[in-house]
């Protein structure tokens, strides 16, 4: 089975490039080890947020915020997807220093989209919140989707324009011969003269196979979702110095993160919800809206994401071999993200080059880290 | 629809069900004292608004959702009628929630 | 309650009586959790405070609870009513909720004994009111003594609901027509089985005697009847169906229907134990060995929670496990298990004889499992339709969890109890694969809700 360029990974990123890539007459067939989306790109939370990403990461975030405004046009699906602002809640004068400093340092990036709002505007837009809060860092362009939609949106957009998905292919080996790549595979063997590496917390092993080794950590952060609630609250909502996402879906449930890990069994993939931790969540959730003590969790889940040891994506050609690229570890903040990345890789494939500065999410910045 | 047989000597607990006070043998579930009633339904459904009754009394299809003592989303099969419960119909995702400083007076 | 015992049995149906009790006997401490206010299960429900004359209309069978709740009572086994588990783990962690507050406790063991729902089979207007399972009107019967006042119909397949009508018979209500779904090829299917279940003939001729009582007071039973609809503006007002090649109507405000059970396994799932699909009673079951471990060290399961075999043999399997964990924590020698268990090893073997007749003769057909009509609801908490399913199925996703996250059928609060097994029918028969194939959902905790306040409430740990 032969094409012009072999995806392995049919998550977001790997939809998304596929997409990209097929609008541009590429001939494209994404291999998944399982169902598309079976890990962190069909369980993610859904933000859409700008709000407190790496500077490394404004020029990128900034170009798919403006793609998610016009999703429909690109996927002929909304994604229902929602705008009604993302938000860092201060609780104290320490906090609202820190997100200060935080809105000062985007403007001098020459960034409008992050914004301090005072006590009376946080109260407007969140009346449900407990009194004790002093203000907030803001962007209101930023929302939400529904992940597992999206995905599907970017899969069935990209077969339409004639790329293939292939379910239940486990990519085994990678070998390169008189300059086409050959990709053993648990469903036979596939050709292609470009290969792309979208295979998120199971990149590594793929990055391995090209001789190029990368420290990514695979881990799995949990969510949890409550029954469907009357409407109460409209922004996202984090805060400065808590570990908290929080936000009510139009359905009415609430989902609810906290940057908290579920144990992992990575060689057996599989993820089991640590209450104890999740005690925290619930905590921290309970002194923003002391009126969800009632609230019931329905249900808890983790998906496995790939980690980078700075916390921004590998988003490159391979250093390695030639006609190979790379698009992983985006340490669980990817979703909004996805549209842009697969124009960065259609751009990097075809043109040689992109035009957004990725050179922070080079693949070589662990060079040395590899080599100590 | 249904009727309760003469019991013996069953003790006779003071329940409310939607402002309306009731009597109920001590120890059954709220929806088998609800359902014996006949009312015309205990919730209706958060997405399309339809009527419904328990359906499996044994706590597995979450149908007899009501709001009980105040909370809303609980399983009236799997609840025991106390003296003074107050039960009510569950309409839709139930009551509102405080919608401001966070619930606090 | 303490924070760690050396054995942990969830659910007090006949199993989990039956396993505490033995393992108490010996010294080991154990607590026995349960979501009903007493003891019994489903099946001996209510059986302590029961009044007498009620006790009689519910047959022989249902006294036999008795002896097992008095011994369970007399042990040393500590009894927590009106719990719920909302968690468990491998490392024999459990989530529990008593008395509105969230502990977690420990035990070396633990015997999941959660017995078995009915099965659920979604059909035209199954989500009406007045529309409820079989088992719902006998749980009302035994637990309140509410029986229907104005006519009932009942429908489906399986012998609860002879055994229902039966009581119904007794106790004085109208019983308009029994409307026996099970296809009429099952007689020849299961003729090959009938040599073995003449072995146990106690539930051929108890089956026989129902139906001939229920004949003799005139109660029309009609066989091989199909498409089952529930009709009304916003409650049951008819139940149409198909007899005899025609199509037929009854009025009634109340419909009972029993399309057979399946084991209750959303807690051995939640353990992550091993399930396999099983063709013949037709239901997602846990693996387990001869007795009653899973591939889980230190989890067992015993009863209908296991496979279907009824109650009689769940109250052996209960004993089976409890001398397992005996041995397990050396309180016995494997030789004093083997020899202790044999009574009830021989009595499980004779209970089963009976099963692979009646699997065979209640076999439901594919296509009513894989919910026929389009516009039927399938999952009643989201109300997803059979043709969303369909749908979704032809847009690319390929296996019943692919559905769930597309359509949120499953992610309502039941978290898929009543449409897992009709979303893998569906999705088996839409992509022509098997039912083992297209999957059970993944098992998402908690097993039961539990409150933010709840869980805030437990005791804290260090962060990520």
């Amino acid at each position: 089975m032969s094409s012009d360029v072999i995806i392995i990974g049919g998550g977001l990123m790997g939809a998304s490039t596929a997409l990209q890539l097929a609008m541009r007459g590429c001939r494209c067939i994404v291999l998944e080890k399982d169902s598309p989306g079976r890990h962190s790109s069909g369980v993610s939370a859904g933000g859409l947020r700008q709000l407190n990403r790496d500077p490394a990461e404004i020029p990128l975030t900034v170009e798919a915020a403006k793609m998610w405004r016009n999703i429909e046009a690109l996927l002929d699906s909304d994604c229902d997807a929602r705008f009604p602002g993302q938000l860092r809640i201060a609780e104290n004068a320490a906090d609202m220093e820190k997100l200060e400093r935080r809105a000062a340092l985007v403007r001098s990036l020459g960034y409008q989209h992050e914004e301090m709002i005072d006590r009376d505007e946080l109260y407007r837009l969140v009346p449900a919140l407990s009194p004790h809060c002093v203000g907030g860092l803001i962007c209101r362009e930023d929302g939400y989707a529904r992940p597992y939609h999206a995905l599907t949106a970017f899969r069935r957009k990209a077969q339409a324009q004639g790329a293939e998905f292939r379910s239940d292919t486990k990519v085994h080996s990678l070998r390169k011969k008189s300059g086409a790549w050959h990709v053993r595979t648990s469903q036979g063997i596939f050709n292609a003269p470009i290969l792309v590496n979208c295979a998120g917390a199971w990149a590594k092993a793929i990055a391995g196979m090209l001789d190029e080794p990368v420290p990514l950590t695979p881990k799995a952060l949990m969510l949890m979702v409550t029954e469907r609630l009357p409407h109460f609250v409209d922004p996202v909502m984090g805060a400065a110095s808590r570990k908290l996402s929080f936000k009510q879906m139009q359905n009415g449930t609430l989902i609810i993160g906290g940057a908290l890990l579920a144990k992992l069994d990575f060689a057996r993939e599989k993820t089991e919800i640590d209450w104890l931790r999740l005690t925290e969540s619930a905590a921290t959730v309970l002194r923003f809206f002391p009126q969800l003590k009632n609230v019931r969790i329905v249900r808890a889940w983790a998906g496995i994401e790939a980690f980078m040891p700075d916390n921004i994506p590998v988003i490159s050609a391979s250093q390695t071999c030639s006609n190979a690229y790379h698009a992983f570890g985006f340490s669980a903040h990817g979703f909004q993200l996805s549209p842009v990345i697969g124009r960065i890789l259609s751009e990097l494939i075809l043109d040689g080059r992109s035009t957004l500065p990725i050179e922070p999410c080079h693949i070589g910045r662990f060079n040395n880290m590899e080599k100590q | 629809m249904f009727k309760q047989l003469p019991a013996d000597e069953t003790e006779i607990i003071g329940i409310v069900f939607n402002g309306k006070a009731l009597q109920a043998p001590k120890g059954i579930s709220v929806a088998a004292a609800i359902l014996s009633r006949n009312p015309d339904h205990t919730r209706t459904t958060p997405v399309t608004g339809s009527k419904r009754l328990p359906f499996c009394m044994m706590g597995v299809c979450y149908e007899c959702l009501m709001v009980i003592d105040g909370q809303a989303n609980r399983r009236a099969c799997a609840t025991y009628v106390e003296e003074g419960m107050r039960i009510e119909t569950q309409l839709g995702v139930g009551p509102a929630l405080a919608l401001e400083g966070g619930g606090s007076e | 309650m303490n924070n760690h015992y050396q054995l942990l049995v969830i659910g007090g149906g006949p199993a989990g009586l039956a396993a505490a009790t033995t393992a108490a006997e010996r010294g080991v401490t154990c607590a026995l959790l349960d979501e009903q206010p007493t003891p019994g299960g489903q099946i001996y429900r209510a059986i302590e405070a029961i009044p007498e004359q009620r006790a009689k209309l519910l047959g022989p069978e249902y006294l036999r609870g008795r002896k097992l709740v008095n011994e369970f009572r007399q042990s040393a086994a500590e009894y927590f009513p009106e719990t719920q588990v909302w968690s468990i783990d491998k490392e024999h962690q459990a989530g529990l909720l008593h008395n509105h507050q969230a502990h977690f406790i420990t035990a070396d063991q633990i015997i999941i004994a959660s017995g078995a729902m009915e099965r659920p089979v979604p059909f035209p207007g199954w989500t009406l009111p007045g529309v409820m399972q079989a088992g719902a009107g006998q749980i009302l019967f035994k637990s309140a003594g509410i029986v229907p006042d104005n006519g009932v119909v009942l429908a489906g397949s399986g012998p609860l609901l002879l055994l229902l009508a039966w009581q119904y018979l007794h106790a004085g209500v109208e019983i308009r027509v029994l409307l026996d779904v099970t296809p009429f090829a099952n007689h020849l299917q299961a003729l090959p089985e009938l040599p073995r279940a003449l072995l146990a003939y106690r539930y051929l001729s108890k089956g026989i005697a129902y139906q001939l009582e229920l004949k003799r007071a005139g109660i029309p039973i009609m066989f091989g009847v199909s498409d089952l609809t529930a009709e009304g503006n916003e409650r049951l007002q008819r139940v149409r169906f198909s007899h005899a090649g025609k199509r037929k109507s009854i009025v009634s405000e109340l419909l009972l229907t029993h399309f057979g059970v399946i084991p209750h396994i959303w807690l051995t799932q939640a353990a992550g134990c091993k399930h396999r699909w099983d063709n013949s009673q037709q239901c997602w079951r846990p693996e387990l060995d001869d007795w009653g471990n899973t591939d889980i060290e230190g989890i067992l399961v015993a009863g209908d929670g296991a496979g279907i075999y009824g109650a009689r043999a769940a109250e052996h399997a209960g004993r089976l496990a409890g001398l397992q964990v005996l041995s397990a924590l050396n309180v016995i020698s494997r030789q004093e298990r083997d020899q202790l268990s044999r009574k009830d090893r021989k009595r499980l073997h004779e209970e089963r004889h009976i099963r692979p007749f009646l699997e065979a003769y209640f076999h439901l057909p594919d296509n009513l499992l894989a919910t026929p009509g389009n516009d039927t609801i399938v999952c009643r908490c989201e109300e997803v339709t059979a043709g969303q399913i369909r749908e979704a199925v032809a847009a690319g996703h390929e296996n019943s969890n692919q559905v769930k996250f597309f359509t949120r059928c499953g992610m309502g609060p039941c978290q898929g109890r009543q449409c897992a097994n009709a979303v893998a029918h569906i999705v088996a028969d839409a992509r022509g694969k098997s039912v083992a194939e297209t999957g059970l959902f993944r098992g998402r905790p908690p097993v039961s809700p539990l409150t933010l306040g709840q869980l805030a409430q437990l005791p804290k740990k260090g962060t990520a």
